[in-house]
């Protein structure tokens, strides 16, 4: 029985395929593997329609069900102590983790990936990438307050770095800026390894009070189900969820126009609907729809609350009209979400959508059946245990082992090597070893890209890239505000895996100190090559492993975050790619350090000390060398750094700090001097005598737990007195001098602001335009 | 500590009791379009200023009491179409286009997307189109005040510079030749960008005012620099206070308070 208003096709109902369980079904080309598929079979009992069975692959792809990562991943749950529970009002699992920020506020923020579909269309890609962790935020009953895109791409110059570099970019202003949210940081790196798999990561943050704090889940039988937001297209079918699952090969049909295609118009005037519906409390529990669409949303939501819901497909509001419905079931068209409503907020939830001119369409309602029943024009033709499909999908223990090379790129120093023949030494030489240093494509300004995104809309925003940390005011009363950081070192964890993701949460973790703030909590998104490989598997095993420990030691829990796999050309993977985002807390932002020293005759100094440590470094890479290990980790230096540079900025003791990373102090002193345009005399006798190391390594070695910052000379004596009493390594390495307009260092020949500010800008425009 | 101001620290307009009371009893309408993002910015300028601002909303039919009104930045509809140009149509623009043009001149100020909507609706001349770049851009754009006579540059010199950011797509204003000249020879030029043109804009215009000097646009953002710790200063360093733009807002109140300066 069809009405004219729907369509007619020939609907495999459940009752139909309980009648023919000989059918052949498109399960491969879904990407299900046989054992998966017969479990479905048993799972249900009979073959699935093929509603479920759409329902199904998506849901159980590595994308949406975790199953090579799962196993692993538990650790973030297991390596958690009390005192890093105390401030986690929702962990890992919901759409985003919810850090307690005090006086009655909260904060979620969450980092995901979208690779694959930023390679495909890099524009669109990236842009729906935005959409589509900001849903995830709204979906907690946050207001979401900014935006952070950490990006990796091919080498610089290869022919194809321009297309999907403009394109990602462009996409995620296009996109962000739309939605007046401020972009306040990031990270570029550009490496040959992820020419065919760029890495487009997109982080969001929100804030809320506490009794704003939503969560999916579906309860109250009767309670109807509605569906809102941009109406439903044949976009992304199979898109996110199948893409992300598989390497690109050439031998297989290609899934590569499935990209969703973004609004974020649509999206803004959601985010402000979805706030006047928490306002209002007008919804009993929400879900955005991301990846695999209605199929995730409906079978989220009814597992996580009494655990049933009827839902009538045909209701849903169509972009067009010949999808089947397992293509609706699949959708993963952009901007929609999924709300339960109690029968006596119908009328004002109507309310707040006709005012925002949002479509919307009722979909069905809360059961206590404990099934999830999806009919068109009242047949059934979806029966399943919703748990079957969320959260109970296959779980693989995938065979990992140490990778035969590892040894003997361990082996491989850059000290000695052939590339490190020439080392720099003579003034002259080093001079131009620094210049070459910060206009190489991963240190030279990104200003290119972050000139092209608003990091002023909101009016919160204190501080923003170049300085190490994202700064966004929450409480406009009492300056409460959060400081974010993303970091990641694929060459490092190249090395040594177990240590990389280690040195990626202390440098975030410094990065968030630096700027003066608390760390209290991480995301993370793992972007890996294929689990199918027990290389790259043991990569991730150890990946996990080292930052579930590292966690551990420096008290912060992982609060959320998402797994990328299948990020190969062939079989050559990326290099490992956790990428750690951690959060901190600033009582007032007004507090706030940034990077760049202002007034002459403060005083530099170094904290910690410096090895001889190359490997992996930015300078090894401008030579062409990768071997050797990473710098190594010290999280307790890690965390006495940490609270010196945070009691120095709430005591007012340091104007300027910067942290050491990648390119070491070189790096460093030129970006302090640049961010404000005011030059230093350095010298570096003291440091070279003390930790016996020379010249060259003083500058561009990348050991750990280091900082620079520009002291007031009122404050030198408190200061030093501090990091005295906690035996924290310090030394004055130098002093500002506003009227030099140049960064002198001794035994270096002079290097004049005005040449380093165009060495380091020069290179983005070059290469695109 | 040094001078680098700190965040939060007071900056509303000095004025005594009396003042004060009379500032915070102007009423300053900020409009909110589907799209609209910086209408909440736009309201915190006009209270740091010392006004009370008044949420409008782009549907109702009715200006209510308001002093003033402030159109503000965005994308509203997405942009879609042309920028403004859909916005242009809504209830409440035809009651500012009839304010705005009425005996009492309403004060009328667009900014970005609100200069967008206010040529769209004909209370200005021309219109902007793309950036000759073909990009947005993000940075902190040094404007001269051509005009200190309207309602919102009063409390400004004329031939004054000033910081405040800058950020569209586009805003690359146009207009023809004769248009362009017969503005600059009224003085409609209110805000010419210096040292560097962002987007390609016909003879450096940033913005203008009509012909009364009541209704001003212009593509730069005033309602992003007028608090410290927070504005250009604080986030490039290029100089500047943070507060270059509170003069928009004090501006107006002054007029709506004490009438012309």
């Amino acid at each position: 029985m069809t009405t004219e208003t729907t369509k007619k096709f020939n609907i495999d109902t459940v009752e139909h395929a309980a009648k023919t369980p000989d059918t052949e079904l498109p399960w491969a080309e879904l990407g299900l593997k046989q054992n998966e598929f017969d479990e479905i079979v048993k799972v249900l009992g009979r073959r699935p329609t093929g509603a479920e069975l759409a329902m199904y692959s998506v849901m159980w792809s590595e994308h949406c069900s975790y199953k090579s990562s799962k196993n692993h991943l538990r650790q973030f749950g297991e390596k958690v102590t009390e005192e890093m529970k105390k401030d986690m009002l929702v962990g890992i699992g919901e759409n985003a983790g919810v850090t307690n920020l005090g006086d009655g506020w909260a904060v979620t923020f969450k980092i995901e990936s979208h690779n694959s579909p930023s390679f495909v269309e890099p524009y669109q890609g990236a842009a729906t990438g935005i959409g589509g962790i900001v849903r995830d935020i709204i979906s907690m009953g946050a207001r979401p307050v900014a935006v952070m895109d950490p990006l990796r791409f091919g080498a610089i110059d290869h022919p194809d770095t321009a297309r999907v570099m403009h394109g990602a970019v462009a996409g995620i202003g296009g996109y962000g800026n739309c939605l007046g949210l401020p972009n306040i940081g990031g990270e570029m790196v550009f490496d040959s390894v992820y020419q065919g798999n760029p890495l487009v990561n997109a982080l969001a943050v929100g804030v809320m009070r506490h009794e704003d704090i939503r969560l999916a889940n579906a309860s109250g039988k009767g309670n109807k189900v509605v569906l809102f937001g941009a109406r439903t297209g044949g976009d992304g079918i199979g898109g996110a969820s199948v893409l992300a699952s598989e390497s690109f090969d050439d031998t297989k049909p290609s899934k590569r126009p499935a990209v969703q295609v973004g609004d974020p118009f649509a999206e803004k005037v959601l985010i402000e609907c979805c706030l006047e519906l928490f306002k209002g409390s007008l919804v009993e529990g929400i879900q955005d729809l991301g990846a695999a669409g209605i199929s995730c949303a409906t079978s989220e939501l009814a597992s996580n609350g009494d655990g049933g819901m009827e839902v009538e497909l045909t209701s849903v509001l169509l972009r067009d009209p010949t999808l089947t419905p397992g293509e609706i079931l699949m959708s993963e068209s952009q901007e929609r979400m999924m709300a339960v409503v109690t029968p006596e907020n119908i009328e004002a939830f109507e309310a707040v959508m006709d005012k925002w001119a949002v479509e919307y369409s009722w979909l069905g309602e809360v059961t206590d059946t404990g099934r999830l029943i999806i009919t068109w024009e009242g047949e059934v033709i979806v029966d399943v245990d919703p748990r079957t499909v969320a959260h109970d999908g296959p779980v693989y223990d995938r065979p990992f082992a140490r990778p035969e090379w590892q040894d003997s790129v361990q082996a491989n120093s850059f000290t000695g090597s052939v590339e490190d023949a020439g080392r720099p030494s003579a003034p002259s030489e080093l001079a131009a070893a620094v210049t070459e240093l910060v206009a190489s494509p991963n240190m030279c300004s990104k200003s290119w890209i972050t000139n092209q995104y608003d990091r002023y809309v909101g009016g919160n925003t204190a501080m923003a890239f170049p300085d190490d940390a994202g700064v966004v005011r929450v409480d406009e009363e009492t300056g409460l505000g959060v400081a974010l950081a993303t970091d990641a070192n694929g060459r490092y964890t190249y090395l040594e895996p177990y240590q990389g993701a280690q040195l990626a949460l202390a440098e975030a973790y410094r990065n968030v100190a630096t700027s003066g703030a608390v760390p209290m909590a991480v995301s993370d998104c793992l972007n890996f090559g294929s689990p199918e490989d027990p290389d790259v598997m043991w990569q991730l095993a150890e990946a996990i492993r080292g930052l579930s420990d590292a966690c551990m030691e420096l008290g912060i829990p992982v609060t959320g975050g998402n797994v990328s796999l299948y990020n190969q050309t062939g079989t050559t993977p990326i290099h490992p790619s956790p990428v750690v985002a951690v959060l901190g807390k600033l009582d007032d932002v007004a507090r706030r350090t940034p990077s760049g020293w202002r007034e002459d005759g403060q005083a530099i100094y170094l904290l910690g000390t410096t090895a001889a440590e190359l490997d992996g470094s930015e300078w090894s890479n401008l030579r062409g060398h990768l071997g050797g290990l990473p710098p190594k980790v010290n999280l307790a230096a890690e965390r006495e750094l940490g609270e010196i540079l945070i009691n120095a900025s709430r005591d007012g003791m340091v104007d300027a700090a910067h942290d050491l990373s990648e390119g070491g102090l070189a790096a460093a002193l030129v970006e302090s001097s640049l961010r404000y345009g005011v030059g230093a005399r350095i010298a570096l006798e003291e440091l070279m005598e003390r930790d016996g190391v020379d010249l060259f390594t003083a500058l561009f070695s990348e050991s750990q737990a280091r900082a620079i910052v520009s002291v007031p000379r009122s404050e030198e004596v408190r200061f030093k007195d501090m990091c005295t009493a906690r035996g924290f390594a310090h030394l004055r390495i130098g002093v500002v001098d506003a009227a030099g307009e140049k960064l002198e260092i001794n035994g270096v020949d002079e290097l004049s602001l005005e040449a380093l500010k165009e060495a380091h800008e020069a290179t983005l425009p070059k290469y695109f335009g | 500590m040094t001078s680098i101001p700190l965040i939060g620290e007071a900056v509303a307009v000095a004025a005594d009791a009396s003042g004060a009371r009379k500032l915070a009893g102007a009423k300053i309408g900020v409009v909110t379009f589907p799209g609209t993002l910086d209408d909440r910015d736009a309201a915190r300028a006009v209270r740091l200023a010392g006004g009370t601002p008044v949420p409008l909303w782009h549907a109702d039919s009715e200006l209510g009491d308001v002093d003033a009104v402030i159109i503000p930045g965005g994308f509203s509809y997405g942009d879609y179409l042309r920028a403004g140009a859909i916005s242009r149509f809504a209830p409440l623009m035809a009651e500012i286009v009839k304010a705005a043009n009425s005996e009492a001149k309403l004060p009328v100020l667009g900014i970005c997307n609100g200069f967008q909507i206010l040529t769209e609706s004909h209370l200005l001349p021309g219109s902007m189109i793309k950036n000759d770049h073909l990009k947005f851009i993000c940075r902190d754009q040094v404007l001269r005040v051509e005009n200190a006579n309207t309602a919102w540059t009063l409390d400004y010199q004329e031939g004054q510079e000033i910081t405040v950011p800058l950020k569209n797509q586009d805003g690359q204003y146009i207009a023809d030749e004769k248009t362009l000249d017969a503005l600059e020879a009224e003085g409609r030029v209110v805000f010419r960008y210096v040292g560097f043109n962002p987007n390609g804009s016909r003879r450096d215009i940033a913005g203008i005012s009509n012909a009364a000097g009541n209704v001003v646009g212009l593509m730069p953002h005033p309602e992003h620099a007028v608090e410290a710790g927070f504005g250009p200063e604080s986030l490039d360093g290029t100089g500047g206070l943070d507060t270059d733009g509170l003069g928009f807002f004090t501006s107006v109140l002054t007029k709506i308070v004490g009438g012309s300066k």
